[in-house]
């Protein structure tokens, strides 16, 4: 068994730090030395900010981000168009989407995708308050932005089925060649959906 | 320390002896993928249906990078390697691509929905437990599953062989009653032995309607009415015999599925 080299609190710190995704105990121990080395810098304003975050993180009640306040800052945003609602699997998307800023609009996180190896069933996903929200008078369009995989295109066809007698556009995002992609690199099930959703040039 | 089991396998690795056993620590086979669930950060466990050794599930390293996870998608068709130290534990697999079906299947709605009810029916078997056979009927179906004619008829066809091979065929060569060949039209949901019209027409509110192109190979594709009426068949003994005793219903999924092949009243 390894000898313990440091007090327990060190040994906690470096136990956690393991936890995060991207870092292993060398690596934690690593960022751990870190920020034992600038604790005035960085361990102080860190231990503040992840105890202000631990106070204060919540997630919306409308849309299901999360943020600091409910409703969260891209609900209360007036710039956004409220006739368009984009359907995301989770926050990662979600940001990711508002770093590309391709879109204003509103969101709306699932919360994950239809899996029945992992049990995922439609109760376990917040469809029932997207339905609400798909019936306002005001919503006018649902942009299923989920993953090209099949968890994620099933969960977007049972989407589709549960607002289908509303009054709102369903769109889904293109599958095709991503920027930067070359052609011999791709996987045929990406060249099969890219020749099928050509456009006009 | 080296265990005793292990021990034996070196000795016989180094002897050169070929032992059964042996082999099955890495083998190679085709398969198709019926799901994946994340592992750690990179990799996935990986549930194939192989044609040799059954549903197997295993490890793939690196399973969620970017050149993998259009690979390990529901529905393909791949070949796979498989290594573990001792047969009882997981193992890892590796990956190689064959027939790519997904990119064709998520463009149906249909076809995912008939997707998740194969893989639902293939997790009632045993894992490990080899059914080359069921592989070959699943693999034809994934082939034309997105095909909105001949897709609903096959996936009858294939819930039939389920059956049969769970050991619960369906007895449909001659009539039950008067053991003739002809005008066969119901099945007794008692026996699952086809019945004729005469015998059959006192009961025909009690009997199971058996559509032609369950019985017999036909140049004609089978209408919606046909198709419901296979389904409401195979879905009453899968109900009867494989899905009820495991305290389970048939998937939600099937249901969907027979809807939006306009087969809706099966159910």
């Amino acid at each position: 068994m390894a000898q313990t080299i440091a007090g327990p609190e060190i040994e906690r710190l470096i136990q956690l730090l393991a936890r995060l995704p991207g870092l292993g105990p060398r690596s934690a121990r690593r960022a751990a030395l870190h920020l034992i080395g600038r604790r005035e810098q960085l361990l102080g304003p860190l231990a503040d900010a992840l105890a202000v975050a631990r106070e204060r993180i919540t997630v919306c009640s409308a849309c299901g981000n999360v943020d600091t306040s409910d409703p969260c800052t891209i609900c209360r945003d007036p710039s956004r168009d409220p006739a368009i609602i984009v359907v995301v699997e989770g926050v990662s998307d979600l940001w990711a989407l508002e770093r590309a800023g391709a879109i204003r609009a509103g969101y709306h996180v699932l919360g994950g995708v239809l899996s029945p190896l992992d049990g995922v069933r439609p109760e376990h996903l917040s469809l029932d308050s997207l339905v609400a929200r798909a019936g306002r008078p005001e919503t006018k369009e649902l942009i299923l932005a989920l993953s090209a995989t099949v968890d994620g295109q099933t969960t977007a066809h049972y989407v589709t089925e549960l607002v289908r007698h509303l009054p709102v556009t369903v769109t889904r995002l293109a599958h095709g060649v991503p920027i930067g992609g070359e052609l011999d690199y791709l996987d045929e099930g990406t060249l099969t959906a890219a020749l099928r959703q050509r456009t006009p040039f | 320390m080296v265990n005793e089991p292990s021990r034996d396998r070196l000795t016989g690795r180094r002897l050169g002896i070929r032992c059964p056993l042996l082999r099955r620590m890495n083998w190679s086979d085709r398969a198709f993928v019926l799901g994946c669930r994340p592992f750690g950060e990179s990799g996935v466990i990986l549930e194939a249906m192989t044609r040799e050794h059954g549903r197997h599930l295993g490890l793939v390293h690196g399973g969620r990078s970017r050149r993998s996870r259009p690979v390990l998608q529901a529905g393909n068709s791949i070949a796979v390697a498989w290594r573990a130290r001792l047969d009882d534990q997981l193992g890892t697999f590796t990956v190689e691509e064959e027939v790519s079906r997904a990119g064709r299947l998520i463009a149906r709605p249909a076809a995912l929905l008939g997707l998740a009810t194969l893989a639902s029916h293939l997790r009632l078997l045993a894992e490990r437990d080899p059914h080359p056979h069921l592989f070959d009927a699943a693999e034809s179906l994934l082939d034309r599953l997105d095909d909105a004619e001949v897709g609903p008829g096959l996936f009858a066809l294939f819930e039939l062989a389920l059956l049969a091979e769970f050991g619960f065929g369906l007895d449909l060569a001659s009539c039950a009653a008067t053991g003739t060949t002809e005008d066969l039209i119901y099945v007794s949901p008692r026996t699952g032995r086809a019945v004729s019209r005469m015998p059959g027409e006192p009961y025909h509110d009690r009997l199971l309607p058996l559509p032609r192109f369950l019985r017999e190979a036909t140049d004609v594709a089978p209408d919606a009415g046909e198709i419901a009426a296979g389904f409401r068949l195979t879905g009453f003994f899968l109900t009867e015999h494989l899905y009820a005793p495991r305290d389970l219903s048939l998937p939600d999924e099937r249901a969907r599925y027979l809807g939006l092949s306009g087969s809706g009243g099966a159910v």
